[in-house]
């Protein structure tokens, strides 16, 4: 199962034909886990919610002493306000999703049949304001990003559990993002396994590097370095800057592919959001 | 009761306009005007002199400063100040090497325990001090705390 | 100011009240630069806190920019009990203020 990781990992040519092996999403979940599992012992599934939290101390512990009174308290309080304000037409939020928006953050993200595309919860969010005549929000920060960081919290402890459809184009979407995370990026032409599978729990310069396995898990995310809230695609784009790598939109197809195969790989993780990171 | 100008030329800027009594070390329970000198004092000593009347101090195990070797991100630096010393009035921390050293000062009342958590900003590695004024005297301890530039090129 | 711009828990803990408040500001140092226009975004920080209980000054603290955005402190004090209420508020330098009452869980 290693096999794969490394086959994948050593792929430099960023192809349009599937150059990775023809192994099922749920062979390639095992192996993904199965690595860091093995790697990091004394570190359970479910503590991959608390992203490099679980495997450095001294972090752990800056990190629990603001946990004592996250600064996302403040995003979730005005998410819960925007959600349960009606829109202009008198509807509110309550009425575009099940259970009326409550914990349903692990709906998303989902393979959209009809739309051909992978649909997630901000793109939800906003779909349901243009539906109901209103103008969407950014997908980054802001308003938006508190909304889905009320709806994270109202989700959390729920199991992280992405299906892939028999559809052959979920099962592209999802090759799609899995092919992003290991292809080499930028002008420091680094993939993102290369930092958080290879490298995960071990420091560049003075960085510790998050493990890839649960990362949609703790999203929205209030990052010191922001001093706000921001979304998984404002990350992903940070993160492809960092590389020095053009960044995608939030939103675009690849991050959403992305999202997609991130998500997969973190199954039976608890949602964790929102959470603090520096 | 000390009066020291350090005022080189003030501005007066849009900070609460008490440049006249700035100079002057007010009661501290009554609720003071910001100690705007103090707060401007580029060397550490100076500072205390200010905003505690004396850079006197001696070194104390009884003060314990809980805050990280290698902080995470040097904007958000989670620290906690707590002593077991009795009739604690006043507490003060210092970030040595920041433009400014004195960050925070608390008056305590009179049944508060000498205790104080904030998040600080650290401009670079330096040590953290602590300064705490128990029965009119002043104790100091300190942690060096490491700042460093994140390693993704951002 | 923001609606809430204090949040605060105050529990008891045998007999010593133990209060933890987060407060919503940019605490600006007037050091950074707006990357658009190149001007120095100027200063804008909370310079005073105080929390009052049953009329007395529990904690004062005076402030500068370099405590982070979004300020949190911490305090401990006895002669409380459940159910008093605590005063939270604070000042900043551009003569802003806030305050909120708690009480003691």
């Amino acid at each position: 199962m290693k096999k794969l990781l490394i086959m994948a990992a050593a792929v430099g040519v960023f192809s349009t034909t599937p150059l990775i092996s023809q192994a099922s999403p749920e062979d390639d979940l095992k192996a993904f886990q199965g690595y860091f599992l093995k790697r990091f012992p004394n570190v359970p599934l479910a503590e991959y919610a608390n992203g490099v939290y679980a495997l450095d101390e001294a972090s752990r512990e800056q990190w629990e002493a603001i946990e004592e009174f996250p600064p996302y308290e403040i995003a979730i309080e005005e998410g819960e306000e925007l959600f349960n304000t009606p829109f202009k037409n008198g509807k509110t939020y309550a009425s575009c999703f099940r259970n009326g928006g409550i914990g349903v953050k692990g709906d998303y993200p989902y393979y959209d049949s009809e739309k051909g595309r992978v649909e997630t919860l901000e793109s939800a969010i906003n779909e349901c304001r243009t539906k109901n005549g209103e103008k969407p929000l950014g997908y980054k920060k802001g308003k938006l990003a508190s909304i889905s960081a009320y709806m994270a919290y109202t989700t959390r402890g729920q199991k992280i559990d992405v299906k892939i459809p028999f559809d052959q184009r979920a099962r592209d979407a999802y090759e799609s993002g899995k092919r992003f995370f290991y292809a080499r990026l930028g002008q420091l032409n680094l993939a993102c396994a290369h930092c958080h599978v290879d490298y995960a729990g071990k420091r560049i310069r003075a960085d510790l590097i998050s493990p890839a396995l649960g990362h949609p898990s703790h999203f929205p995310v209030y990052r010191s370095k922001w001093g706000g809230l921001g979304t998984l695609h404002r990350r992903f784009g940070g993160c492809n800057k960092q590389v020095r790598a053009l960044p995608f939109k939030a939103q675009s197809p690849e991050y959403r592919n992305l999202e997609y195969f991130l998500t997969y790989m973190s199954n039976g993780i608890p949602w964790n959001g929102p959470g603090t990171r520096k | 009761m000390k009066r020291r100008s350090f005022l080189k030329g003030t501005v007066a800027s849009g900070m609460l306009g008490v440049a006249a009594t700035a100079g002057l070390l007010t009661p501290k329970m009554v609720l003071a005007a910001w100690p705007k000198a103090a707060f401007e004092a580029k060397d550490l000593n100076q500072g205390m002199e200010l905003i505690m009347g004396s850079s006197d101090t001696t070194e104390s195990n009884k003060i314990k400063v809980k805050a990280p070797d290698i902080a995470e991100n040097g904007a958000v630096v989670p620290i906690t100040i707590s002593t077991s010393l009795p009739d604690v009035s006043q507490m003060a921390v210092f970030i040595a090497k920041n433009p400014v050293p004195l960050c925070s000062s608390y008056d305590l009342g009179p049944t508060t325990m000498g205790f104080v958590s904030c998040r600080v900003k650290m401009g670079k590695t330096s040590d953290l001090v602590a300064v705490v004024k128990s029965g009119g005297k002043l104790y100091s301890a300190k942690k060096a705390v490491k700042v460093t530039i994140g390693g993704c090129g951002g | 100011m923001a609606k809430k711009s204090i949040r605060v828990r105050a529990k008891m803990k045998g007999d010593v009240v133990e209060v933890k408040a987060l407060m919503t500001h940019p605490m600006e140092t007037g050091m950074r630069k707006d990357k658009k226009t190149g001007k120095k975004i100027p200063a804008h920080f909370i310079n005073e806190v105080v929390a009052e209980h049953k009329g007395n000054k529990v904690i004062v603290a005076h402030w500068s920019a370099a405590i982070s955005k979004n300020p949190y402190i911490a305090f401990k004090f006895t002669g409380g009990a459940k159910g008093d209420a605590i005063m939270i508020s604070w000042k900043d330098n551009k003569g802003e203020s806030a305050s909120t009452e708690t009480k003691i869980g």
